[in-house]
C-alpha cells in the first residue's frame, strides 16, 4: 500500500479523533480541570517510565484476550455482553485452585499449578458463556439480557466469596481474599506486574483466531451465521451448535483473561476484578470494525489510556471514569460516522438499483 | 398483619415501582414506534444525576435570590432530566434513521458512555443531601377506605406516573395519532403508503419515550432513592427493558410488571430482615434471577406448557396474555422513497 | 376522471426503467397493463400512484398537471393503488386497519368505521368482520378490504397490481364483478397490472403492452390471445413441454402427518413421491401447502405421523444424552429430600437448610447446563438429516433464507462443500464455482457478493449450489418474479435432474405452471388436502374451484 492510499483510508478517522478530543476537552473545562495537566499526566501514567510501560502492557493482556474472543462471537453475530462475567468467573476459577489447592499443598510446583489454574479459569469462563448461549437457544432469552444478568450475578458471586467463604482469616475486609502463595502466581517481570507468559498466550490466541476465521470451515460457518442465521441454517450450518461453540470459545479466552488479572495484576481475588475490561473489549472490537490487527493496536492504546487514567486521578483528583468517556465517545463517533459516504454521499444504496432493474 | 398494614405495604410497593413504570412506559412507546433504545440504563443514570444536580443548584440559587421552597427546583430538575433523556434517545434514533447504523450497537455503546459521563460529571455531588418531592395526599379522596391510602396518599410524582401510564394506553389504543404510532412500528412501508410520516414519527416518539426515561431517572434521585452516588441506579434500565418484553409492549401490562417486580423486591427486603445472617450481597442476586426467569417465561415454551395445564376455556386468553409478538418493524430502518 | 401520462421517463442509476411512455385513461373503462418482468410496468404504476417520482414527464388529471410527492398526494387527487402485498397492518384489527390515517379525527371512531366498512362491503357482496385481526384473513379478503378503504377515501382511479395471484376462483369472480360495477356503474377508471392473458381478455376494454421500458403498443378488446402474445413478445412463445417419465421407487413419504404453526394446523396428511416424479402444491397463500413443504424438509416438526426419505425416517437424531436434564432434576429432588430428612431429624438447623437448597440448586443447574451443551452437540436437526440423505429445500426468500448476503459466491461454494477437512481449500472452491457460473449462466464473478446479483441470478445461484446426488428437491415458488424465458430455463434444468431420478415437490401460485409442470397436483384449502389429482386431467378452471374449497 503506498502512502497516498493509506492516507485516503485513514483520513475519515482524523475528524473522529479530533471530535473525541474536543468533547473530552469540553468535559475537562466544564469540570474545572486543566486539559494540559490532564493530558500530560495521561502520558506519564501510561508510557512515562519503564515501570509504567510494563504496567500498561500488563493491562493490555487481558484486554487483548477478551477482544480476541469477541472477534469470534461478533463474527457469529452474537452480542456477547457477558464477556465481563465470563472473565470474573475465570478469575474465580483460578482463585479457587490457588486458594484451595496450592495454599493447602505448598509442595506442588508452579509449573503444575499454573496450567491447572489457567485451565480451570478457561473452563469456568466457557461454562458461564455456554449458559448465556443455552438460555438463548433453549429459553429464547436474548444474549444481551442474559449477558447483563450473568455479569451482575458473577460479580455478586465474587462479593459473596470475598465476604463469606473466602474471607481472609484476619477477617473483616471486604476488599479481597488473602494473597495467593508465590508459586501459584504467574512468573512476573520484576518489578512490574507484567507476565510475559500471559502476553505470549494472548498473541497466540489472536493468531489462532485470525487463522481460524480466514481459513477454516468453522470460521466460514460462523461468518455465514453472523450474516444470515436462517440462510446459514438452510445451507446446512447447525446454528445452535456453532453458537454455543463460539460463545464457549470466547468465554474460555475471557476466563483466561480473568485468571491473568488475579494471577499477575493482583495477587488475590478482588471485588473489582474485571475493572470494566470486558465492556472495554466490546468497544475495542466495534472500533476496530472486527479487524484483528486493529483491535490489537487499539487495545494497546486503550490500556494506555486506562493506565494513565489512574495517574491522572492521583494527580488531578479527576474521576477515573474519564478514560471511559474518551473511549466511549471515540467508539460512538466511529459507529455513527464511520462510513462517511453515508453522511455526505448519495442517499441511495447500491442494492436498490439492482432490485428495480430486476423488478 | 392487619388490613391497614397490608394496604400500607401495597401503597409503598406502588410508590417504589413508580419510577420503573415511567421508564417502562417510555421504552414501550419507543419500541412501539419501531426503535430499540438500548441506552436507557445509562440514560437513566445520567438523568438521575442531572435531575439531582439541577434541582440542588436551582434550590441554592433560588434561596439566595430570596425564593425558598423545593417545588421550583424540583420541577427544574425533572425538566432537565427529561431533556437529557430525550436527547440520548434522539441520538439513537438519528444514528439509525439518518446514518443507517445498527441501533443495538449505538444504544449499547451509548449506555456505557452515559454511565461514565454521569459518574464523571456528578463526582462533586455524591452523598450530599438535596431536595426531594414533597408528600401531597389528595384531600377527601385520601379518606376513601382502602383506595384512599392505596392510591391517594402519595406525592405528585406517583399520581403523574399513574396518569402517564393511563394516558399512554389511551393514546396508543384510542386515538388516531396513537394508531399511526403503532402502524409505523408494525409495518412502516404500509404506513408510508398511507401518508404517515414514518421517520418523523419515529423521531418524535423516540424523544417522548426518552423523556419519560429521563423523568424516571430523576424520579429515583429526587424521590425514591434520594441523592447521587457513583452508579447510583446502575442496572435498573436493563430490568426495565426486560419488563417491556414481559409486558408484551403494552403500557398497562408493563406497569403491572413493574408492580410485580416491586413486590418481589419487597419480599426480598422482608426476607433479608428475617435472616440477617445471610450475606446481603446474595439478595442483590434476586432481581437478576427474576429478570432471567421472566424472560425465560416469555421466550421459551415453559409458558406454553403452563397454559396447556389450564382449563380449556382459559387457554385462549391465557396464551394471548403470555405470548405477545413484538412490533413487526422493531429495529428495522425504513428508507423513504 | 380522465388521466393522461405524457412522456414519462424514469432512470435508476444506469437502468432506464421507463422510456417516454404516454397513455390516456378514460373514466368508465377497465385497462390492463401487460408486460414481461422488467418491462417497466411496476415502475410506471408506482409513478402514477405517487410512490415514486418520474425523472421527467407529466401526469395530467382532467387536463390539469399534477405532481405527486407521496402516495397520499395521489390518493387525495383520486388515484389509489392496491399493492400485490396490500398496504395493511396484519397485527391490527380490521377496523383499526381501516381507520389508520383514514381521517383527521383525534379520537378513533370505531363504530362509525365499522358501519362504513359494513355499508361498502354489503354493496359489493364482501364479507368482512371488523373485529378480526388482519393476519387471520386471506390475501383475497385483505385485497377487498383495501379496495373498500380506497373507495371510502374517494379514489376515482384504482390500480390493481396482479390482483388475482393467490386468491380463490370465488374471490376472483367477486373481484371482477366489483371491478365491472365500479367501471360501468360508478364511472371509475380501473387499471389492472397483470400477466394473465385470459383474465385480461375476459375483463378489460383496452390493453397497454410495455416492452423494455417502452410502450410497445395498445389494443382495444375484444381481440385474440395470439394478438396479445405477439404484441408482448414480438412473437408467439410456447412453454417447453414436459416429457413423460416413468416414475421409479418411492422417495418421500408422509404418512398421517399432522403439523402446523401459530395460525394453521394440517391434520393427517398422506403424500408420497416417487423417483423422477413432479408433484405441484396448489392453494391460496397460507392454506397449508407451504407448511407441508417445510414439514417434508423437516423444518417444522410433525406432531403426529411419519416422514421418511428413501424408507428411512427423517426425525432428527436424538442425542444419546437426552436423559441428562432429568438427572439434574432428580439430583435436586434427592438433595431436597435428604435436606428435609436432616431438618426433621434435627441434624440441619436454621439457615443451613436454605444454604443446602441453594447449593443443590447451583449443582443441579450445572448438571443441566452441561447436559444441554452435550445434547446440542450430539443431536442433529431433522432438516440437516434430510439434507445429508440427499434432500434439498429451496426457499422463496432468496436473501432472507436461501443465501447469505455479504458472502461471496466462492464462500457459498465452500460453505456447501462437505467439510471432511478442517481448513478451506479456497482455490478448489473457486474452480468449482467458476464452473457453475458458466453452466448456470450466472452473471457474476466468484468474488461477487450474492446480494449484488439480480434476483434471477440469485435464483440460479441457489440452484447451482444444490448438492449432488440429489434425491429430492422441495421448491417454494421456484419461478416467482421471473419472466417466461428464465422460468423455462429453470424448468429445463429440473428436467435434467428428473432424468437423473430426482423427485420434485414444488408450490406455486401460478395455476398454469402447476398444470404444465407437474405429474400430480395436491390441492390445499384451509389446512386440508382437498384433492390429489392428475395434472393432465384437470383444467385450470377446476383447479381454481378446488383451491376455493370444492372437493375433487
Amino acid at each position: 500500500m503506498n502512502t497516498r492510499t493509506f492516507l485516503q483510508k485513514i483520513w475519515p478517522s482524523v475528524p473522529i479523533l479530533l471530535a473525541a478530543l474536543v468533547i473530552t476537552l469540553l468535559l475537562l473545562i466544564v469540570s474545572d480541570n486543566s486539559p494540559l495537566v490532564t493530558y500530560e499526566a495521561l502520558w506519564t501514567g501510561s508510557f512515562g517510565s519503564a515501570d509504567r510501560t510494563l504496567s500498561t502492557l500488563a493491562f493490555w493482556v487481558p484486554l487483548l484476550l477478551c477482544s480476541t474472543g469477541l472477534l469470534v462471537t461478533f463474527t457469529a453475530g452474537l452480542w456477547n455482553i457477558g464477556v465481563e462475567g465470563q472473565m470474573v468467573m475465570g478469575a474465580i476459577g483460578a482463585s479457587w485452585i490457588a486458594l484451595r489447592l496450592s495454599a493447602a499443598n505448598p509442595a506442588i510446583p508452579g509449573w503444575i499449578i499454573i496450567p491447572v489454574e489457567l485451565l480451570t479459569a478457561m473452563g469456568l469462563g466457557a461454562l458461564w458463556a455456554a449458559l448465556a448461549a443455552v438460555l438463548k437457544i433453549r429459553g429464547g432469552v436474548h444474549e444481551i439480557f442474559g449477558g447483563v444478568a450473568l455479569n451482575s450475578l458473577a460479580i455478586i458471586f465474587t462479593n459473596y466469596l470475598i465476604s463469606g467463604p473466602w474471607q481472609p482469616p484476619e477477617g473483616g475486609s471486604f476488599r479481597g481474599t488473602q494473597p495467593f502463595p508465590q508459586q501459584a502466581l504467574l512468573p512476573l517481570l520484576d518489578p512490574s506486574r507484567f507476565s510475559p507468559l500471559s502476553l505470549g498466550l494472548a498473541l497466540l490466541a489472536l493468531l489462532a483466531v485470525v487463522l481460524t476465521l480466514r481459513g477454516t470451515h468453522w470460521g466460514l460457518r460462523l461468518k455465514a451465521l453472523g450474516k444470515n442465521l436462517r440462510g446459514a441454517f438452510i445451507l446446512g450450518v447447525s446454528s445452535e451448535r456453532e453458537a454455543i461453540l463460539a460463545m464457549m470459545f470466547c468465554g474460555a479466552l475471557a476466563g483466561l483473561a480473568g485468571s491473568v488479572r488475579v494471577l499477575s495484576w493482583f495477587d488475590s481475588l478482588r471485588q473489582s476484578i474485571s475493572g470494566g475490561i470486558g465492556f472495554l473489549a466490546i468497544l475495542i472490537v466495534l472500533l476496530a470494525g472486527m479487524r484483528p490487527l486493529w483491535s490489537l493496536f487499539i487495545a494497546l492504546v486503550f490500556s494506555a489510556l486506562l493506565n494513565g487514567g489512574t495517574i491522572v486521578q492521583l494527580r488531578t483528583q479527576l474521576h477515573s471514569s474519564l478514560s471511559g468517556i474518551i473511549q466511549g465517545t471515540l467508539v460512538l463517533f466511529v459507529l455513527l460516522f464511520g462510513d462517511f459516504d453515508r453522511l455526505f454521499g448519495p442517499n441511495q444504496p447500491q442494492s436498490e438499483v439492482m432490485e428495480v432493474a430486476d423488478e | 398483619m392487619s388490613d391497614s398494614d397490608l394496604i400500607k405495604i401495597l401503597a409503598s410497593i406502588l410508590a417504589q415501582s413508580a419510577p420503573l413504570m415511567l421508564a417502562i412506559t417510555g421504552e414501550t412507546i419507543t419500541e412501539r414506534v419501531g426503535v430499540i433504545n438500548l441506552s436507557i440504563d445509562g440514560s437513566m443514570l445520567i438523568s438521575a444525576m442531572t435531575g439531582f444536580v439541577v434541582a440542588l443548584n436551582a434550590g441554592q440559587a433560588l434561596t439566595a435570590a430570596g425564593i425558598p421552597g423545593d417545588t421550583l427546583p424540583i420541577l427544574a430538575g425533572f425538566a432537565a432530566a427529561a431533556l437529557i433523556g430525550a436527547l440520548a434517545a434522539l441520538l439513537v434514533a438519528w444514528g439509525s434513521i439518518r446514518l443507517k447504523q445498527d441501533q443495538v450497537a449505538v444504544g449499547f455503546v451509548l449506555t456505557l458512555l452515559l454511565a461514565d459521563m454521569a459518574n464523571f460529571l456528578g463526582q462533586n455531588f455524591t452523598h450530599i443531601p438535596g431536595p426531594s418531592v414533597a408528600h401531597t395526599p389528595i384531600p377527601i379522596l385520601k379518606d376513601i377506605p382502602i383506595l384512599g391510602p392505596l392510591f391517594f396518599d402519595h406525592d405528585l410524582l406517583i399520581y403523574s406516573t399513574l396518569l402517564i401510564v393511563a394516558s399512554a394506553w389511551w393514546w396508543l389504543y384510542r386515538t388516531q395519532p396513537g394508531l399511526q404510532l403503532r402502524g409505523v412500528g408494525e409495518r412502516p412501508q404500509s404506513a408510508f403508503v398511507r401518508g404517515v410520516p414514518v421517520n418523523r414519527l419515529r423521531y418524535l416518539y423516540t424523544a417522548v419515550g426518552g423523556a419519560l426515561v429521563g423523568l424516571s431517572g430523576a424520579a429515583f434521585s429526587l424521590d425514591i432513592k434520594l441523592g447521587w452516588s457513583d452508579n447510583h441506579i446502575l442496572g435498573i434500565g436493563w430490568i426495565a427493558l426486560a419488563i417491556v418484553i414481559f409486558g408484551g409492549w403494552h403500557p398497562v401490562r408493563g406497569a403491572a410488571g413493574a408492580l410485580l417486580f416491586g413486590l418481589t423486591k419487597y419480599i426480598a427486603t422482608v426476607l433479608q430482615q428475617s435472616f440477617p445472617q445471610v450475606p446481603v450481597v446474595l439478595f442483590n442476586a434476586l432481581q437478576w434471577l427474576l429478570m432471567m426467569g421472566v424472560l425465560l417465561m416469555v421466550g421459551s415454551d415453559i409458558s406454553k406448557r403452563l397454559v396447556s395445564i389450564a382449563p380449556e376455556a382459559l387457554q385462549g386468553p391465557l396464551s394471548r396474555m403470555l405470548r405477545v409478538a413484538p412490533p413487526e418493524g422493531l429495529g428495522q430502518a425504513f428508507l423513504e422513497d | 376522471m380522465r388521466v393522461e401520462l405524457q412522456d414519462i421517463h424514469k432512470v435508476f442509476g444506469l437502468v432506464h426503467a421507463n422510456r417516454g411512455i404516454s397513455l390516456i385513461l378514460e373514466p368508465g373503462s377497465i385497462y390492463a397493463v401487460l408486460g414481461e418482468n422488467g418491462a417497466g410496468k411496476s415502475t410506471l404504476m408506482k409513478i402514477l400512484s405517487g410512490f415514486q417520482k418520474p425523472t421527467s414527464g407529466t401526469i395530467l388529471l382532467d387536463g390539469k398537471p399534477a405532481i405527486f410527492e407521496t402516495p397520499i398526494d395521489a390518493l387525495q387527487r383520486g388515484v389509489g393503488m392496491v399493492y400485490q402485498d396490500p398496504a395493511d397492518f396484519p397485527p391490527l384489527r380490521v377496523v383499526e386497519n381501516h381507520l389508520l390515517a383514514y381521517d383527521t379525527k383525534f379520537q378513533l371512531a370505531f363504530t362509525a368505521a365499522a358501519d362504513t366498512l359494513h355499508t361498502y362491503a354489503q354493496r359489493f357482496n364482501f364479507h368482512i368482520d371488523p373485529q378480526v385481526h388482519v393476519d387471520s384473513m386471506t390475501l383475497g379478503e385483505r385485497q377487498q378490504m383495501e379496495v373498500l378503504r380506497l373507495l371510502a377515501l374517494g379514489a376515482d382511479l384504482l390500480i390493481l397490481d396482479e390482483p388475482t395471484t393467490g386468491i380463490s376462483a370465488e374471490q376472483k369472480e367477486a373481484l371482477f364483478n366489483t371491478i365491472r360495477r365500479l367501471a360501468y356503474e360508478d364511472q371509475k377508471t380501473i387499471v389492472l397490472v397483470s400477466h394473465k392473458l385470459e383474465e385480461v381478455l375476459e375483463l378489460c376494454s383496452e390493453v397497454f403492452v410495455l416492452r423494455q421500458g417502452e410502450l410497445a403498443g395498445s389494443l382495444k378488446l375484444p381481440a385474440t390471445a395470439n394478438d396479445l402474445v405477439k404484441l408482448m413478445f414480438g412473437q408467439e412463445t410456447e412453454r417447453t413441454e414436459r416429457s413423460p417419465i416413468d416414475a421409479g421407487k418411492s422417495v418421500l413419504t408422509l404418512a398421517h402427518a399432522s403439523f402446523g404453526d401459530r395460525r394453521l394446523t394440517c391434520e393427517s396428511i398422506d403424500l408420497s413421491l416417487r423417483e423422477s416424479e413432479v408433484v405441484g402444491l396448489a392453494g391460496l397463500e397460507g392454506s397449508g401447502q407451504g407448511l407441508l413443504l417445510r414439514a417434508a424438509a423437516g423444518l417444522i416438526p410433525l406432531k403426529e405421523g411419519k416422514l421418511t426419505l428413501d424408507d428411512l425416517p427423517v426425525e432428527g437424531k436424538r442425542s444419546p444424552f437426552f436423559w441428562m436434564p432429568w438427572v439434574a432434576g432428580l439430583f435436586f429432588l434427592i438433595r431436597l429430600v435428604m435436606l428435609m430428612i436432616g431438618r426433621v431429624s434435627g441434624a440441619i438447623v436454621g439457615l443451613a437448610l436454605l444454604g443446602g437448597i441453594a447449593v443443590a440448586a447451583i449443582l443441579s443447574a450445572t448438571i443441566w447446563l452441561i447436559s444441554e451443551i452435550l445434547i446440542v452437540w450430539t443431536s442433529e436437526s431433522a432438516y440437516h438429516q434430510f439434507q445429508k440423505r440427499g434432500g434439498a429445500f429451496v426457499p422463496a426468500g432468496r436473501l432472507e433464507e436461501g443465501l447469505v448476503p455479504n458472502l461471496t459466491l466462492t464462500e457459498h461454494m465452500a460453505l456447501v462443500t462437505p467439510d471432511h477437512q478442517f481448513t478451506v481449500h479456497w482455490d478448489r472452491a473457486e474452480t468449482s464455482i467458476k464452473e457453475l457460473i458458466q453452466r448456470y449462466n450466472i452473471i457474476g464473478r466468484p468474488n461477487s457478493l450474492v446480494n449484488e446479483l439480480s434476483g434471477g441470478n440469485q435464483q440460479r445461484t441457489m440452484l447451482a449450489l444444490l448438492r449432488n446426488p440429489l434425491r429430492l428437491v422441495l421448491l417454494e415458488h421456484p419461478t416467482r418474479g421471473l419472466d417466461i424465458t428464465s422460468a423455462n430455463w429453470i424448468w429445463d434444468l429440473f428436467q435434467e435432474r428428473r432424468l437423473e431420478g430426482t423427485a420434485i415437490l414444488f408450490m406455486s401460485a401460478d395455476l398454469d405452471e402447476l398444470r404444465e409442470r407437474s405429474d400430480r397436483i395436491a390441492v390445499f384449502s384451509g389446512g386440508e388436502m382437498v384433492g390429489l389429482v392428475d395434472a393432465n386431467e384437470i383444467t385450470v378452471e377446476d383447479l381454481g374451484h378446488m383451491i376455493g374449497g370444492q372437493r375433487a
